[in-house]
């Protein structure tokens, strides 16, 4: 708790220098082209802009502890509730795209690794290196093309169809609806989020598929693996049972640190998709200016990637009984 | 391990289920369909392709046409543009008259409009409010906004009085006949007194307005819904949801829209015009747009204004940082305008999608000078004109652009900057080129930084006093907040464009204003590109949409083809 608290500390004196380090005038920017010096002179004044940057980080952090973020200088709103709104978004689509690319990646590298050097081997590293190096609007633009236009399986982008209703309570829109019991709904919003997922998960796809192979080649290697056939355990299960267990180890986390780049990398995903989400979001905030909400965001991203890395670590003590931490 | 792989097989069974459910499920938007007989245009929800989400819901305190396509369909002014054009209609206003010194405009509005959601019937005090926000400091809601418009439209507004219920008096401190056009902006709309005290700083996400549509809801980023409102003066709207779907992405725009997703869309590319000809499901809605596209040369007379009140006898010279010398002699600048070709720039940059600018406003627009050919193509007479003023051996100048920015008059200001350097080099200047971020370019550009700078405009409200005095007068020749890039002070033509505004008489300004355009073109500061064409796209059930020249949105008369 006391590291959080360290850690969030600097990432937040950080981010405020760079950003105000910036060249650029969230004034300007708020005020159109042509606005007049006093109405540009009013609104440095209003949001502090005319202070030094200490006494601006004071006020700042006054306001932060109290748990208020300020408000969005582009949209007035408070920046907790415009992360709030976006949130459910981003983390329906990680989650997915994450649960995607994990299963496809492990089984992928798996059967790499078990039939090693063969045409399936060969055929995964070339699926996983076009994985990593197909950028996410092209691909992203490809499947809306194939699959909304020319076959019309999917819609082409938002969250869900004009005309289904959908109570909203947690925003994430699949959960949601299975909450509600709301059927039409929950295969609208699954229909909406399965290509961007898709698109999102090719590049920690690949990730896992390599890490996967690797590790378990490794694990094959070892000695009680050696043994286990000596034993005259069927191959099957010496492969299932005993090196997929013990070769997922790294993989947990590779998982825990995608999470984190995913929710920050679905920028692409969520503008040609056009999905409402965090990653969108912050990036129009940085273009705009918009002090607040880049720091509150940044903020609010360091402390939930602590916390993931918090969780990888607990996951790791528990499926790997080598590892013990002290302290 | 073995439970949680259970567990997600089976969600992924679920997902591909769920697609190939989809496959036999309609694809088209699900209208309900309309109880009323099928040649009524009433009913149905037009889904509208937006490239942004709006930044806030409150129509004097935004600048961006996103806010503004919302805010047009659920607000209105006292004035409003006749359909398609810029003239003046009566809107919450039935008739105005005009003071004998010109300065007060007294407005009998409307009786019995009502305002959206219960908020009551509209009187004075919503009109005084509205417009004291913006203006009075000592006002309740004054501190909300920024109210960004107010000082570089309405500063010449002294106070808006209450006459009586149903009538208001606005006081200017001089006479200004462009106020009328100016009344027709959104800037102006009159909005709910109540509904303000009542959501206080949350009133830009809760608009009440008086106009045919009333909001209903905003998910960011996402989508805005509007429904028509019953109790319209004017009679219902023939839609019953107008819904704006944010997709800023040209290529994923185009495709919702021919998959049916949405009816309508906005900023079509050029690349993707012709696809929209061909396509019989769509129509392409296009019109000559009120916008300029011009490079300025930096001629280096900038001053400071001091009291900020826009009168040069107040401010005192300083030095522009961009000024460049060669630019001085209008022999070069003349060169520059010959040099460079526009026809060939409109024809492959824009794809056609435009009308070379030979002045400094579009045509369409009250004291648009027909008679002015301005500067065709002739590398020859450019270099001609370099060597009579010494630059022989041409020189060498940077060229400022905004990158990756496009803009409706310059889709791709990459290119565009490529072509003019091209076409300089050709009669020996060595052009530069530089761009940066939108925000600190516009910043920069108003400091004076640029020698030569890529820049334009789009009309606020069709009035030409708002091209000529907004980017080529002297007052804008204020180094840190310049709209005149060319910092070239024109005292005959500052004289021209102030008596243009005295006049209320519409043939006496078109006169005046076509005199002041031969004279921005004859002191040649600015080169004028193009004037790009508006587009939209629609699917061909949509009918009645008139596009207007400020590209701002009406839905009002739009209805669905069943």
């Amino acid at each position: 708790m006391g590291l959080l608290v360290i850690v969030l500390f600097g990432v937040s004196i950080i981010t405020f220098s760079l950003v105000r380090l910036a060249p650029g005038d969230p004034a300007v920017h708020l005020a159109g082209e042509h606005a007049s010096p006093q109405v540009l002179e009013n609104i440095r004044e209003k949001y502090h802009l005319n202070d030094p940057i200490y006494v601006q980080y004071f006020y700042w952090l006054r306001m932060a502890i109290q748990g208020d973020l300020g408000r969005s200088i582009e949209s007035r709103d408070l920046v907790t509730n415009e992360i709030i709104e976006r949130l459910p978004m981003t983390l329906e689509l990680t989650l997915f795209a994450i649960i995607i690319a994990t299963i496809i990646g492990i089984i992928a590298g798996v059967i790499s690794a078990v039939k090693q050097y063969s045409i399936a081997d060969y055929g995964v590293m070339l699926g996983a290196l076009f994985g990593v190096s197909m950028p996410v609007f092209w691909l992203g633009l490809m499947l809306i093309y194939i699959f909304s236009i020319q076959l019309g399986l999917t819609p082409v982008g938002g969250r869900l169809s004009i005309g289904i209703e959908l109570q909203r309570i947690t925003g994430m829109y699949v959960l949601d609806s299975i909450l509600t019991l709301n059927w039409p709904a929950f295969v609208d919003s699954i229909e909406h989020l399965i290509l961007p997922a898709f698109a999102l998960a090719t590049i920690p796809m690949a990730t896992v598929a390599r890490m996967t192979r690797s590790s378990m080649l490794e694990v094959l290697r070892q000695d009680f693996i050696r043994t286990e056939r000596a034993k005259g355990l069927s191959e099957r299960t010496v492969v299932y049972k005993h090196a997929v267990k013990n070769a997922l180890i790294p993989i947990v986390t590779v998982i825990g640190m995608e999470i984190g780049l995913l929710m920050g990398g679905a920028v692409l995903t969520e503008t040609i998709f056009t999905l409402p989400g965090l990653g969108k979001y912050i990036t129009d905030a940085i273009l705009a200016y918009d002090y607040p909400v880049v720091q509150g965001f940044t903020l609010f991203f360091a402390t939930l990637f602590v916390i993931v890395n918090l969780i990888t670590d607990i996951v790791y003590v528990y499926i790997d009984p080598r590892i013990k931490y002290e302290g | 391990m073995k439970k949680e792989g259970k567990l997600l097989g089976l969600l992924i069974a679920l997902i591909m289920l769920s697609s190939v459910f989809s496959g036999c499920a309609d694809q088209g938007t699900t209208t309900p369909p309309s109880t009323t007989d099928a040649t009524s245009k009433y009913g149905g929800t037009l889904v509208f392709g937006s490239s942004g989400d709006a930044v806030r819901l409150d129509p004097a305190d935004v600048t961006d046409g996103e806010s503004i396509q919302r805010m047009d369909n659920i607000h209105e002014g006292l004035v409003m543009y006749e359909e398609g054009t810029t003239s003046i209609k009566p809107a919450l206003a039935t008739e105005w008259t005009i003071s004998e010194d010109k300065k007060t405009i007294t407005f009998k509005l409307r009786k019995g409009v009502q305002f959206h959601k219960g908020f009551g019937e509209m009187t004075a005090d919503d009109v005084v409010f509205s417009f004291a926000r913006q203006y009075d400091v000592n006002n309740w809601y004054h501190d909300k906004g920024e109210w960004a418009y107010w000082g570089y439209m309405f500063s010449d507004i002294e106070k808006v009085e209450k006459i009586d219920d149903y009538t208001v008096a606005i006081h200017m401190t001089k006479p200004n006949s462009s106020m009328m056009t100016s009344l027709a902006m959104f800037t102006a709309d009159i909005v709910s007194e109540k509904a303000a005290k009542q959501y206080g700083d949350d009133y830009f996400k809760n608009p009440v307005g008086t106009g045919p549509f009333e909001f209903v809801e905003w998910v960011k980023d996402d989508h805005i819904t509007l429904k028509a409102f019953e109790g319209y003066w004017g009679g219902r709207a023939y839609l019953d949801q107008v819904i704006f779907r944010v997709i800023p992405d040209p290529s994923a725009r185009l495709m919702a829209l021919q998959a049916g997703e949405v009816d309508g869309m906005e900023y079509p590319d050029p690349s993707q015009l012709e696809i929209i000809k061909q396509n019989p499901n769509l129509q392409l809605v296009s019109q000559a747009g009120m916008n300029v596209g011009y490079i300025a040369l930096n001629c280096g007379e900038g001053y400071v204004d001091k009291n900020g009140n826009y009168q040069w006898d107040d401010g005192e010279e300083v030095a522009v940082p961009g000024e460049f010398e060669p630019f001085k002699d209008i022999r070069v600048r003349q060169a520059i305008q010959y040099a460079i070709n526009k026809e060939a720039i409109v024809k492959n940059l824009y794809n056609g999608a435009a009308t070379v600018a030979v002045q400094g406003m579009p045509p369409g627009l009250l004291g648009y000078n027909y008679d002015i050919v301005g500067y065709p193509y002739n590398p020859d007479k450019a270099k001609q004109l370099l060597k009579d003023a010494g630059y022989e051996n041409g020189f060498e100048v940077t060229l400022w652009h905004m990158g990756s920015t496009s803009r409706p008059y310059f889709p791709e200001p990459t290119g565009i900057a490529e072509a003019i350097q091209s076409d300089l080099s050709k009669v020996g200047i060595k052009v530069n080129l530089f761009t940066e971020d939108w925000g600190t370019y516009l910043q920069d550009a108003e400091a004076g930084k640029a020698p030569m700078i890529m820049l334009g405009w789009s009309g606020d409200n069709g009035d030409p006093d708002n091209f000529l005095n907004v980017l080529y007068s002297d007052h804008v020749c204020t180094v840190g907040s310049a709209g005149n890039y060319g910092f070239k002070r024109n005292a005959p033509l500052q004289k021209v464009l102030n008596n243009a505004l005295l006049t209320f008489d519409q043939e006496q300004r078109d006169t005046l204003y076509k005199l002041a355009n031969k004279m921005i073109v004859d002191e040649s500061t600015h080169v004028f590109i193009a004037h790009a064409d508006q587009n939209l796209a629609f699917r061909s059930n949509i009918k009645g949409f008139v596009i207007h020249p400020t590209d701002r949105k009406f839905f009002y008369p739009v209805y669905k083809e069943k």
